[in-house]
This record gives C-alpha cells, sequence and structure tokens, in this order.
C-alpha cells in the first residue's frame, strides 16, 4: 500500500520534471522569442508576483470566477431539480434549454455588453448565461433517477420538504452537483477569460490582450501557470475533501 | 390507539382493464395483528399503499375512530428503504419529530440487538439487520398501525424466524394495530390474531379466521403445523389459493 503511494509520488514528479525538460530542451533549441524558456517564466512570474499586478489580476479573476459560478450553480440546481421532477414544466422548457446550449459563448458576450454596457455586472450575467444550462440539464437528469421507493418512504414518515430536500434528495444529487462543480470551473474559467478580453480593464483576460499585443510570451505563460496552478488548489483543497466526506457511507 | 375501518369500493390502475380491488372491507380492533394471505400480485401491496396514503386514486374511504382521515403509519416495506448515506440511529432518529425520546430509542435498540450497530452506515449491514432497523423505525413513530410488506421474504429460514421472534417480542411490548401481508401460511399462523383470506385480482376478502392458538404456543412449530392442515382440510377454498 505504502509502497503504492510512493510509486505514484515518483511517477507523478517524474512527469512533471519530463514535462520542464522537454520544454527546455525545444526553447534551447529553437532560440526564439517565442517559446522562452521554463526559467525566463519562472523570472517574470516571481516578478510579477513582487509588482503586486499577478496577484490583483488573478484575485480579479477569481473573484468574478466565485461570483458567477455560485450564482449559476444555486439557479441551476434549483430550476434542474423543478424540471426534474415536473413533467409539464420540463417539456415547455426543453426547448429553451436547447437554445441557450448552443448559443456560443461569444455571441453571449457580445450581446450582454451591447445590451447592458461594458459593465461589471454584464460581465458576470454573460458567464453565468454561459453555464446555467450545463447546470440545469445536469441537476435534472440527477433528479429523473432519484429512488422513487424513498421519496415513499418519506412520504409514509410524513416528512416536510425540507426534511426531504436534504435528508433524502440532495444526497442522491451529489455525485451530479460534484460532475456540474468540476466541468463548470473548467468551463467558467475560459469564458471569463474571453469576458475580460472583450470588455473589461482588469483581470487575467485583459492583460493576456495587453501581452498578446506586445508579443510578450513569457508573461503569457507565467499568468497560465498562476491560473492551473489556483484552479489545482480548489480541486485538492475544496473539492476532493467534499467528495471523501460525502462519500463516507460508501463500502 | 383507535379501530380502524378501510372501505375500497374499487381500485383501478389507470392502465388497466378491470379492477384490482374491488368491494373490499375491512376493520382491524386497536392492538389486533391481522395478517393478509393472498397470492402474489393479487393487490396487497396495492392496498398497503392506499392505506398508507401513498396511493389516493381509489373509490372508497379509511376511518380512523370515527374520522375521515390517513392513519398515522409506520410502514415496514419489502425492501428495508434505509437511507444508505444516514446511519442505523441517524435514520431511525429522522422519522421522530426531534424531541421524542431516545431512551425508547435505546431499548428498542437493544430489544432487536442492533446496539453494537447503530453508527453503521446501512451499506454494511445483513439484509436481516437492515430489516430489524426498518422495524425499529416503524414502532418509533407510535403509528396507528403498522403495515408490513412481507418483510421476511428472501431472508433465509433462521434469520427470518429470527427476525420474527425479534418482531413478537418488540409488538408485545409496544402493542400497535398491525396489519401484515404474506403468502406463507406458517408465517401468518405464527403471528396472527386474525387471517384474512383474499382472492386474486379483483381482490376481496375469502374469509376470515381467528388464530385460537395461545402466543405462548406461537414457537410450537407442531401447533402451527396442525392447525394449517386442519385449516386446508375445512376449507377448501383457501386451498386453491396456497
Amino acid at each position: 500500500m505504502n509502497n503504492l503511494i510512493i510509486l505514484k509520488n515518483f511517477l507523478s514528479t517524474l512527469s512533471l520534471l519530463a514535462f520542464l525538460a522537454i520544454w527546455q530542451g525545444l526553447a534551447v533549441y529553437l532560440n526564439s522569442n517565442t517559446l522562452p524558456t521554463p526559467e525566463t517564466v519562472a523570472k517574470v512570474f516571481w516578478e510579477g508576483c513582487v509588482s503586486g499586478q499577478l496577484p490583483f489580476h488573478l484575485g480579479v479573476t477569481l473573484l468574478r470566477l466565485v461570483a458567477s459560478f455560485s450564482i449559476a450553480m444555486l439557479l441551476g440546481c434549483a430550476i434542474g431539480i423543478v424540471l426534474g421532477r415536473n413533467k409539464k414544466l420540463d417539456a415547455f422548457f426543453d426547448n429553451w434549454l436547447v437554445i441557450f446550449l448552443n448559443v456560443p459563448a461569444l455571441v453571449t458576450i457580445i450581446l450582454c455588453y451591447v445590451w447592458f454596457g461594458l459593465v461589471e455586472s454584464a460581465a458576470i450575467l454573460a458567464v453565468v448565461i454561459n453555464k446555467l444550462p450545463n447546470v440545469i440539464v445536469t441537476i435534472r437528469e440527477g433528479t429523473r433517477t432519484l429512488d422513487q421507493d424513498l421519496l415513499d418512504m418519506a412520504r409514509c414518515y410524513r416528512f416536510s420538504k425540507r426534511k426531504t430536500l436534504i435528508h433524502v434528495i440532495w444526497p442522491q444529487l451529489h455525485p451530479f452537483v460534484m460532475g456540474a462543480t468540476r466541468s463548470g470551473l473548467a468551463l467558467i474559467w475560459k469564458i471569463i477569460l474571453v469576458v475580460e478580453l472583450l470588455g473589461r480593464s482588469n483581470g487575467m483576460g485583459y492583460q493576456l490582450h495587453m501581452f498578446f499585443q506586445l508579443f510578450d510570451v513569457a508573461s503569457i505563460l507565467a499568468y497560465t501557470i498562476a491560473f492551473v496552478s489556483v484552479i489545482q488548489l480548489i480541486e485538492f483543497t475544496i473539492l476532493k475533501p467534499l467528495d471523501k466526506k460525502s462519500q463516507r457511507w460508501r463500502r | 390507539m383507535t379501530d380502524i375501518q378501510i372501505n375500497i369500493n374499487s381500485k383501478t390502475y389507470p392502465t388497466a382493464t378491470k379492477p384490482s380491488i374491488a368491494n373490499f372491507q375491512l376493520s382491524l380492533k386497536s392492538g389486533e395483528f391481522v395478517c393478509l394471505v393472498g397470492p402474489s400480485g393479487c393487490g396487497k401491496t396495492t392496498l398497503l399503499n392506499i392505506v398508507s396514503g401513498l396511493d389516493n386514486d381509489y373509490d372508497g374511504d379509511i376511518l380512523v375512530g370515527q374520522q375521515h382521515t390517513h392513519p398515522k403509519i409506520g410502514y415496514i416495506f419489502q425492501n428495508p428503504r434505509l437511507l444508505p448515506w444516514r446511519t442505523v440511529r441517524e435514520n431511525i432518529e429522522l422519522v421522530l419529530d426531534g424531541n421524542q425520546a431516545s431512551d425508547s430509542m435505546d431499548s428498542m435498540l437493544d430489544v432487536m440487538q442492533l446496539t453494537q450497530s447503530q453508527h453503521v452506515y446501512p451499506e454494511r449491514l445483513s439484509l436481516g439487520m437492515s430489516r430489524r432497523v426498518s422495524i425499529i423505525r416503524a414502532f418509533a413513530v407510535d403509528p396507528d398501525v403498522l403495515l408490513m410488506d412481507e418483510p421476511f421474504v428472501s431472508l433465509d429460514a433462521p434469520t427470518a424466524r429470527q427476525v420474527r421472534d425479534l418482531l413478537l417480542k418488540l409488538w408485545q411490548q409496544r402493542p400497535h394495530t398491525v396489519l401484515f401481508v404474506t403468502h406463507d401460511l406458517r408465517e401468518a399462523i405464527a403471528l396472527a390474531d386474525r387471517l384474512i383470506f383474499l382472492s386474486a385480482a379483483p381482490m376481496q376478502v375469502i374469509s376470515e379466521i381467528t388464530v385460537p392458538i395461545a402466543r405462548s404456543e406461537r414457537h410450537n412449530e407442531r401447533a402451527i403445523e396442525s392447525f394449517r392442515q386442519k385449516l386446508i382440510h375445512d376449507h377448501p377454498k383457501i386451498k386453491q389459493l396456497l
């Protein structure tokens, strides 16, 4: 058991080192401005941290991520549960869902900015509209698979609506919520960058746009690494422990 | 506790052409243990679902005492239907209103030999143990009537017998009106004050028989078997059902 963990850690460290080595080799071989060495990127990263620029823009983007993610998940879970439990509403709104699922992200972003102006709320709204249909569909599917036997049991024993939701429905939806969370984080942070690029004057997307105009690849890579690390951190400090806690009853 | 009167004029499922239950009357005296015996598929579970209030799509009424209302029920399902993400104790506590005495729960756990397992999640329990938990849960709400839908089915014989004895022990400590569904006549004789024999669909009462065997004699296999032989001999109609 212990040996297996050591081997796993060893392999994942090895794969990271191999990645860096290939990067370094390529950069030295090509000797081009468009592919800086890991060392240069690390230097730029450090300078960005010291000057406070990188944490500031990263922080702004993360705030937008938290806001739009929370709104999309809350609304999406509520609507998803209702549609999953009510066949008539579901039949009515199904078309809307399909439409919103298939509107390109760029279109919603442009329309939000055109209709509501280049303001923060328009930016958040654009992200929410992009993510919401995905959450609804996932949670709706989850709600459809709810165990009718357990719901009947809850009715027999006169559980209140609240009790039924907390103790009977929510635990069954948990895997679907976690799925929506993971796919949601991945989707939202990509969309947020586009939103910022098009209509905000701070955040990662705005900075990346600036670096693109200056052809500053080292900075682009430094910001990317910072962002990927933060998402990984969220996975390991929040999502994984949540998973573990909610799965404790399984054999 | 009060008497319960069940009248079902007819119950027809939307997709069916003929009714599952027709002209069905049954009265349960307070504290009485009644076994419904009938062929499988005759509508026994449908009847329990109507009494429990899960199925409201029928023509008829249910009287608790003098009132037209749904009785407070404890339902022991064929599958235990425990919440797998809650421990044994939490599963029982959930049906309580919060401030009911937990010492009565401790004593029930003790009678059902589950004190050791009260903080275990249901997936780690055997089927027999899960059934015992669902029995405690049903008693815990102090119901007007306990509904039991073949709660010993698919247990091996010794386990079924053990759970049955524990159920009787708990029931004698806490008398409740019981409506027990089975297609096993021996089991019915061992448990019931009164046997109700049911026809195939549309379900009707064929005959009602009081079991004269004293409670202290119920563990005696021979007494039960001889009563069963006598029943079948005296009531040829019953024989066709079994």
